[in-house]
């Protein structure tokens, strides 16, 4: 299967071709017509060439609620959204703690064959922050695990932080925290602030972010390890992240989509599509996340992609469940939010969402390698975007097996056209392709 | 009107008006015969998924004063405790051709849901969401306000006028009150100047872009002559003394003495002074039987205004505006 790729622009640069041969890049610029051969022919001009996107946040719900996803819509969803590789979390039921649940999960990626599902192993047994989870048993397993994270849960007891930060250095892993201070966070509805105290939703501080992000920042100091701050939201956490890198902490972070577009306005409609944990906050702390994405102090954007029933968010805002969809429209948000606003560019987007993702979860290598450059002889992971094209979300129309996008109606200015994956198109004029779907 | 789901979606004219009807309802129930003829044949709902015995009976008279016939609906548990869903409430409701749900939840914006999710086309009036809003109390607070310092020979009730200039305190537990959020608005957009007092821990962040001054220190505020008190009720899991870390003060001793209406500060109070306290009272605690029990306490008139207030919203919600989208 051979693919020659016409008047693309990689990263956004000067127009060329690129020729797609066996799963790897064969040929870039005037080379590519000449040993194009048979290869079938795709008019890519005007659309930019990316590395194939890289998740590191993704919840595939698979096992245990594949009522809101399995790991097949999700793999669908994740190719429509340009994605060659996710990283599913752990909080699964059962949750991913021993080898057996996250070669499971691998799996069933392999049978979906859409993107690289790449497991993310809990730290600590079901979640529950009490006693490290068989980390070493989950890394050399099948699913070579190298990313750890409770997320859902906060990692709160600080012996078993730097534990897991210790102990998951003798394999290269990383721990990927979700920063939340339990005790200040009880029943906590949304961002305390002005708009909180208006509707009388109990508050979600961003110290009880910040704090957990100082005290894991010197935690990783201490022990020199690998920590990934997930979902930055305030921009205190922005700060401290800055603080830290400026001191050669080894930590790294990320930002949702929807921490860099919504705020926690949008709790006003009381419509649990906006309820999501960490929560929106303020405006202030968008733009925050927004220039420490562009100035590098947030190295990836990841979905968060949360799948939920609509039994689970058709209803009261306290009785629902946190979360929002995100693959589909992932890419939309970042190039209407940071490359169409000129705070970015394509080689940009191709760090964060891509390169950086992949060095992080230590799946830049090997057979299966991600995030690699555009360049010859790399593996073929490349995917398509229409920079210039506006569409308008419709949740409906997702891939997902649920709904809960928060970004229903909104029109967005950037849209992926086609996903290779090592070669074979996984998505092509924006759809899903039929051979790969049955 | 379509719903009535928040004090801060009334306008200084709508709230006037319903005032002013609330008037009107409250010389009928002064004649023999109490009953209206006006909703007769619509159907009211009393959804409560709280108990509140105080503000269901007090809808329930509204109601079956102007000729409704009332559904009483006591929904404890809703899909917080895996029971039916609110949605589901909503659509049965709507089935049976409910024209007003008159809600009580606890869920800041469950009311909001059912007036906006397209669940339901009745009128929706929230009696109280979660620490979000309790409208219908604010109105029946500006009600008594207004006849009792705007109030004059010609016009008892005050017809016509609003609050401007008139200074009231709230005092107490603000961070989970829907009745502080509710008068802070209403009673702001007929032009009172209103102060909390709290102690800062049950003051919410945020409190800084209302429209209104906040105090930690009831002496000052009672020092500096208020129109109108109104005490609000502390809830006793709120309280110290066996709390825990998670407590908003330290003990029930010390919130009396610091926030506690006695019989020293009622005297402080000037001469015209009106003392509000929505229900139920916690005596000894935020409010002493003395101050409770005084003549300048309103408290049992609050009551009853409570009833005309519900019937001039009931009316406005159904016999009025609602024509214009048959």
């Amino acid at each position: 299967m051979s693919h020659l790729l016409r008047g693309v622009a990689p990263l956004g640069g000067t127009p060329t071709d690129l020729l797609i041969v066996d799963g790897r890049i064969a040929a870039i610029g005037p080379d590519a017509a000449r040993e194009a051969g048979s290869a079938e022919v795709v008019d890519a001009g005007g659309l930019v060439a990316l590395p194939g996107l890289v998740d590191l946040h993704t919840h595939l719900r698979e096992p245990g609620r594949e009522d809101a996803e399995t790991v097949l819509t999700g793999s669908r969803a994740a190719a429509l959204g340009g994605y060659t590789a996710v990283h599913a979390m752990a909080n699964t039921s059962p949750v991913a703690d021993t080898a057996g649940v996250v070669e499971q999960v691998l799996r069933l990626g392999q049978d979906a064959g859409l993107v690289d599902v790449f497991p993310v192993g809990a730290v600590s047994v079901g979640l529950r922050g009490e006693q490290l989870a068989e980390l070493g048993a989950m890394a050399q397993s099948a699913a070579r695990v190298r990313v750890f994270s409770d997320d859902g849960m906060c990692v709160h007891d600080p012996v078993l932080m730097r534990r897991a930060l210790e102990y998951v250095k003798a394999f290269d892993g990383v721990v990927a925290q979700h920063a939340q201070e339990p005790r200040l966070t009880r029943e906590a509805q949304m961002h305390e602030g002005v708009v909180s105290a208006e509707l009388g939703l109990a508050g979600w501080p961003a110290v009880a972010e910040e704090s957990i992000v100082a005290r894991d920042v010197l935690l990783a100091q201490h022990v020199g390890s690998r920590l990934h701050v997930l979902h930055v939201s305030t921009a205190g956490s922005v700060e401290i992240v800055r603080w830290a890198k400026a001191r050669g902490i080894g930590v790294t972070a990320e930002a949702t989509p929807h921490h860099l577009s919504l705020t926690d306005a949008l709790a006003r409609s009381y419509d649990p599509l906006f309820k999501v944990n960490p929560p929106l906050r303020t405006p202030e702390d968008v733009e925050a996340v927004r220039a420490g994405l562009a100035d590098g102090t947030i190295d990836v954007v990841g979905t968060d992609h949360a799948p939920h029933t609509r039994e689970d968010k058709d209803c009261e805002w306290a009785a629902a469940a946190f979360g929002m969809t995100g693959l589909e429209t992932a890419l939309g948000i970042v190039s209407t939010t940071m490359v169409a606003t000129g705070r970015m560019t394509w080689a940009d987007v191709a760090r964060v969402m891509s390169a950086t993702p992949a060095r992080i979860g230590r799946v830049d290598s090997g057979p299966r390698a991600q995030g690699r450059p555009l360049a010859v002889g790399e593996p073929a992971n490349v995917t398509l975007v229409d920079p210039a094209a506006r569409w308008t979300v419709d949740p409906a129309a997702h891939a997902s097996t649920s709904r809960n996008s928060p970004y229903g109606g909104m029109e967005l200015t950037g849209r992926v056209v086609a996903t290779f994956l090592r070669g074979r198109p996984t998505v092509r004029d924006g759809a899903l392709v039929e051979a790969v779907v049955a | 009107m379509r719903h009535l789901l928040s004090a801060a979606d009334l306008d200084h004219a709508t709230a006037v008006h319903i005032l002013d009807t609330s008037a009107e309802m409250a010389k009928t129930q002064s004649r023999e015969i109490k009953k209206l003829p006006t909703l007769r044949g619509r159907t009211v709902v009393n959804l409560f998924f709280e108990d509140s015995t105080r503000t269901r009976i007090s809808f329930e008279a509204a109601a079956k004063r102007l000729s409704a016939d009332v559904i009483n609906f006591s929904a404890k548990g809703s899909s917080v405790s895996k029971g039916e869903s609110l949605k589901d409430t909503a659509l049965t409701l709507h089935a049976m051709g409910a024209d007003a749900v008159v809600v009580r939840h606890q869920a800041s914006g469950a009311p909001h849901r059912l007036a906006n999710a397209g669940w339901l086309s009745a009128a929706v009036l929230n009696a109280g969401d979660g620490t979000h809003q309790h409208p219908t109390q604010a109105l029946l607070d500006a009600f008594t306000v207004r006849r009792h310092l705007r109030g004059t020979a010609a016009e008892p009730d005050g017809v016509g006028d609003d609050l401007a200039g008139l200074r009231v305190a709230i005092v107490g537990d603000v961070l989970h009150s829907r009745v502080a959020r509710s008068n802070v608005d209403l009673l702001t957009t007929l032009g009172a100047r209103v102060t909390l007092v709290a102690p800062p821990t049950l003051v919410p962040v945020g409190v800084e872009r209302w429209p209104c001054e906040v105090s930690y220190h009831l002496d000052e505020v009672v020092d500096g002559g208020p129109d109108a008190i109104m005490m609000l009720r502390v809830q006793r899991e709120r309280m110290g003394g066996g709390g825990g870390a998670t407590s908003f003060f330290p003990s029930p001793l010390e919130y009396t003495r610091q926030y506690g209406l006695d019989a020293r500060r009622l005297a402080r109070l000037p001469e015209h002074a009106i003392v509000m306290h929505p229900g139920p009272m916690n005596r000894g605690l935020e409010i002493s039987a003395d101050a409770a029990d005084s003549p300048r306490a309103v408290i049992v008139e609050q009551v009853a205004n409570g009833v005309a207030v519900r019937m001039a919203v009931l009316y406005l919600l159904l016999a009025g505006e609602r024509e214009d989208e048959a």
